[in-house]
């Protein structure tokens, strides 16, 4: 009841605020006439009687005051108040403001942009039911979870702790719906996949377990929502048409739901198709050998009351068994558990720490813009004592001072914040967008939701706080008499101030960030400059999908010399040779290599594992890999001819034990049931195959017609512009076949992928630490300006006196130096040490390279110089004549 | 009115409570009940009524509304709710307390200590 009429009272005041305003004169009016009648009885005239009555009633306007905070508007009406008078004094000053604002606008800006990646990419659980069961598998030991058809099948039906298994791998293939192939994205997937998923159909059905009688025995297809809009303009006569796939007549039986895009976060297949097709579509793979690791990922939802530790102890228990049964297929192989959505920690892990680093520096930058604004609300607050010590004199209470404070400082971050926000979804709108390889439906899904608004506003409000309550003590210890008496320049000390720290602080954030950005910029640079173990310029990639256009078997190989013959004829074409899939693209194919002396081919007793390419002959001259000894491959070694390969020098320290006589010897190595013998013929220079940044790896090089296989690019090397070289390729290639899908880029386009997550760290890093620059030259500068404006009394005193421009320097600016100093030094410390976090994804991260070291300091020195230049100037400029008048 | 005291801080609200136990009354009401009912021995500044009528009607001791005075004119009549009954029943208990205490305090002669 009581609260009731309460809330009841504190609403009327809030929502029919001018209703009861009359309604309390009403009363008032009411009461005064009242009087004015008993006034009226004793004799008075009623004008006069109201006269008195009025007098006697006493201030009007003082009641209805106390009334309304009767009423308990008054904690509201008071915030009214002082965000009326906020914003009065704001726009006072709007150089202040403006600045106040944009810089945290930047800051907030900045931490939404990262949280929301980081949210989108690592936190957002993935859009499927029951998400939190769903668990993929992967070997602990390469992060990968490849697996062969038949484990799959053994891991699906033995295992004791999931409800069902499902597994899934990704081909390309060619659409034909009448007319020319084009290239598509197909997810391979077993047949209970959407079941174990928990996945409807949109249009149509979806296929079931039962679907599948083994090999290519079912050529359904299940589109994907976006796929169905974009090809096929949303048709819902679609379900049973016959279209074909890589020249295979396949049905689509139906629509997924809108938004599902399987379980991988980044990647958006066409159409999903039965996994017991994958060999039609892609003749590398099949259904029955035990060693042929080629499915993607295995996951699948928990059993209620599993833990993922029982599940992983049975799965190794599955694999213990096979690895007994299968000794050649399945050595030693163990299991984990991880999030599927992300391939497990393959890239989970590295982007996990990079996010993370990122998002603390992006904390950072915030902490740094707060204590820049924090030092400038005390410096305002140092400038309005005068005002304050007024207030407090005419009866103003701290708090409602400190109050009125803290609502400026909220006003400001709410706004910045707002600010900061605003431009926030504009970046994630366009990240959202993005493609960063334009041949591969890659997206990166970073649009923002609640959780991300929520975040900014609370760091907005937060750092509100944090710079708001900075000028507090000050306020606490105004004296006003003293104040009044004396005026606002009177007391400072020698020691140094909450200000000074604050500065200090934000310097030594902005060195971090300065040495971590130029750790990345440097990693690039050399990146750029790295040697790969081949030169990309100059060279165009023709990606020809020999598979699409229904090239199999006998036919292959033919075809392959033909387009290769054609490429030589082509103007200007200096070199060409094919590969099947270039270094430092997505992906690479890789062996266990063997010792020629081994005799047991367990996976554990391998000697290396070893990438391997199967190359055209002409391939290393081609794409500029110098041939260190040996030979090239020929034509002639075919299928006939012993089996050779060119290793590069890795493998032959990993083999041989040394690179100096690795031509002539051999090694081993296991396909299907056989034991192959291969001799090396000749070695190369090692170079980067997966990553920029990784460590020398094994790799080997085996002739096309040994080895035959679809996959092809086309090494073009040639002199002349790249994009009319292009043109005449497509062309010649046409004449060949014109349904032959074909995807033309320069090599060093294609690269793209590779340095894609250096670059990123790059970009992120260099953005972070120019508005950690930034910062900190307002911060030094407001800190310099501002003793300089303090001290221009006593500066001026001291050149009357005589004194040098030297000293008067040192006076002015010796404790923003010092700071200057001290911070850098600190944050120089402090980066050397963030700066190991970035080693996965920048080359050679190596924060104590000489030339980083020394480009930080000499940013934080330009910084310094920057930013105190026109405070010194005006320090230097000092008329003491002019000055002591003034005064 | 030269024989007026002074309020004790708090004792507005106990007064304005009993004021309007006696019957429904509109705010210059109160004043005249409070002023016959002590014997106009208490003032009460007539503009001070109001800032206390509305805490009290916010603690939801009082309920008000509107009606037509003895004089014929519009204005707004207070009583009392079934909380305010029981909290001027605790009130005046204490007070009678205090008073008695006091009292009893001040008429405290040399021999009896």
């Amino acid at each position: 009841m009581r609260f009731l009429a309460s809330l009841r009272s504190t609403a009327a005041v809030l929502f029919r605020g001018s209703a009861v305003a009359q309604e309390m004169n009403e009363e008032q009016v009411a009461h005064i006439q009242h009087r004015a009648d008993d006034l009226e009885r004793t004799g008075l005239g009623r004008a006069e009687a109201e006269r008195r009555a009025r007098i006697e009633f006493g201030g009007r306007e003082r009641y209805r005051e106390q009334s309304h905070e009767a009423m308990g508007g008054h904690f509201l009406q008071t915030l009214l108040q002082d965000v009326r008078f906020s914003l009065r004094v704001l726009r006072k000053s709007p150089g202040f403001t403006l600045t106040a604002m944009l810089t945290l606008a930047l800051a907030i800006g900045a931490n939404a942009v990262v949280f929301a990646v980081l949210n989108g990419l690592i936190l957002r659980p993935l859009d499927v039911p029951r998400n939190e069961s769903l668990y993929g598998l992967e070997h602990p030991d390469d992060h990968m979870g490849y697996e062969s058809y038949p484990n799959y099948i053994d891991l699906r039906d033995r295992n004791q702790s999931f409800e069902s298994l499902t597994g899934f791998d990704v081909v390309q293939a060619g659409l034909d719906t009448g007319g020319t192939a084009q290239s598509s994205w197909v997810l391979m997937a077993s047949g209970n996949y959407f079941d174990s998923l928990g996945i409807h159909p949109y249009l149509g059905r979806v296929f079931h377990a039962g679907d599948e009688h083994g090999l290519n025995s079912a050529p359904y297809i299940v589109l994907s929502y976006a796929f169905w809009h974009s090809r096929f303009n949303g048709d819902r006569s679609i379900v049973g048409r016959v279209v074909e796939l890589n020249k295979h007549p396949y049905t689509i039986i139906g629509v997924a739901q809108p938004g599902f895009h399987g379980i991988l976060l980044f990647f958006s297949p066409d159409m999903f198709v039965p996994l017991v097709d994958t060999p039609e579509l892609n003749s590398e793979f099949d259904l029955t050998t035990r060693g042929l690791n080629w499915i993607f990922e295995i996951a699948g939802h928990l059993k209620p009351g599993v833990t993922p530790a029982q599940a992983t102890a049975d799965l190794n228990a599955i694999a213990a068994e096979l690895s007994k049964t299968y000794p050649a297929d399945d050595g030693g192989k163990l299991f984990k558990l991880a999030r599927p959505s992300l391939y497990g920690d393959f890239l989970g892990a590295p982007m996990r720490g990079f996010l993370t680093a990122l998002m603390l520096l992006a904390l950072l930058i915030l902490l740094a813009a707060c204590s820049n604004l924090g030092s400038l609300f005390a410096a305002r607050a140092a400038d309005r004592s005068r005002e304050v010590a007024l207030r407090l004199t005419l009866g103003s209470s701290r708090s409602r001072i400190l109050r009125q404070l803290l609502t400026e400082a909220t006003l400001i971050a709410l706004a910045g914040g707002a600010q900061g926000l605003a431009f926030a979804v504009a970046i994630l709108r366009r990240l959202s967008m993005w493609q960063p390889f334009p041949q591969f439906p890659v997206h990166v899904p970073v649009h923002p939701d609640a959780k991300v608004y929520l975040v900014a506003l609370g760091l907005a409000l937060v750092s509100g706080f944090l710079f708001g309550i900075v000028p507090v003590r000050q306020v606490m210890r105004t004296n006003p008499y003293e104040m009044v008496k004396q005026g606002a320049s009177g007391a400072r000390g020698g020691r140094m101030t909450v200000r000074d720290t604050l500065l200090g602080v934000q310097i030594a954030i902005c060195a971090v960030l300065v040495t971590a950005s130029l750790v990345a910029v440097r990693g690039l640079v050399r990146s750029l400059h790295a040697n790969f173990g081949f030169d990309p310029h100059h060279v165009l990639l023709a990606e020809v999908e020999l598979g699409m256009a229904g090239y199999e078997g006998g036919r292959v190989a033919p075809m392959q010399r033909r387009m290769l013959d054609a490429m030589a004829s082509v103007p200007g074409v200096e070199q060409v040779a094919s590969i099947n899939w270039p270094p430092l693209d997505l992906g690479v194919n890789s062996w266990n290599v063997y010792r020629n002396d081994a005799a047991d081919f367990k996976p554990s007793s391998a000697a290396a594992i070893a990438f391997y390419y199967n190359v055209s002959p002409g391939y290393f001259a081609a794409a500029g890999t110098t041939l260190l000894a040996g030979r090239d491959f020929t034509w002639a070694d075919d299928g006939k001819a012993p089996l050779v390969a060119v290793v590069n020098r890795e493998f032959a320290r990993k083999l041989f034990g040394t690179d100096t006589n690795a031509v002539g010897q051999s090694f081993q190595l296991v396909e299907g049931n056989a034991v192959k013998h291969i001799r090396v013929v000749g070695l190369v220079e090692d170079g980067k195959y997966l990553r920029i940044s990784e460590e020398a790896q094994p790799a080997a090089f085996v002739p096309l017609a040994q080895d035959p296989i679809t996959q092809t690019y086309l090494v073009v090397r040639s002199r002349g512009e790249q994009q009319a070289m292009a043109a005449a390729v497509r062309n010649k290639l046409r004449g060949l076949d014109d349904a032959l899908p074909v995807y033309l880029e320069t090599w060093s386009e294609a690269m793209d992928s590779a340095l894609f997550p250096s670059r990123v760290a790059t970009v992120a890093l260099g953005i972070l630490g120019l508005m950690g620059s930034m910062l900190s030259i307002t911060g030094i500068f407001g800190m310099a300006a501002y003793s300089v404006s303090k001290r221009l009394k006593e500066l001026g005193i001291r050149m009357a006196l005589g004194a040098q421009r030297r000293e008067i320097l040192r006076a002015a600016l010796s404790r923003a130096t010092k700071l200057l100093v001290f911070g850098s030094l600190a944050g120089l410390g402090l980066g050397i040490l963030a700066s190991r976090v970035l080693a996965f994804l920048v080359y050679q991260a190596n924060p104590r390279d000489p030339l980083v070291l020394a480009g930080a300091v000499l940013a934080m020195a330009l910084l310094g110089l920057v930013a105190t230049w026109i405070p010194a100037q005006r320090a230097l400029a000092i008329d003491p004549l002019v000055l002591l008048r003034e005064e | 009115m030269p024989d007026q005291a002074q309020l004790l801080p708090g004792t507005l609200d106990l007064l304005i409570l009993k004021a309007v136990s006696l019957g429904p009354l509109h705010g210059y009401g109160v004043l005249l009940r409070i002023g016959q009912i002590s014997g106009q021995a208490l003032l009460v500044e007539q503009g001070a009524l109001y800032p206390a009528l509305f805490r009290l009607v916010r603690q939801g001791l009082l309920k008000a509304s509107w009606g037509t005075s003895e004089n014929n004119r519009k204005a707004k009549f207070y009583e009392l709710t079934a909380a305010g009954r029981k909290r001027l029943r605790e009130e005046t208990q204490d007070w009678n307390r205090l008073a008695n205490a006091v009292a009893a305090a001040l008429g405290a002669r040399p021999e009896e200590v």
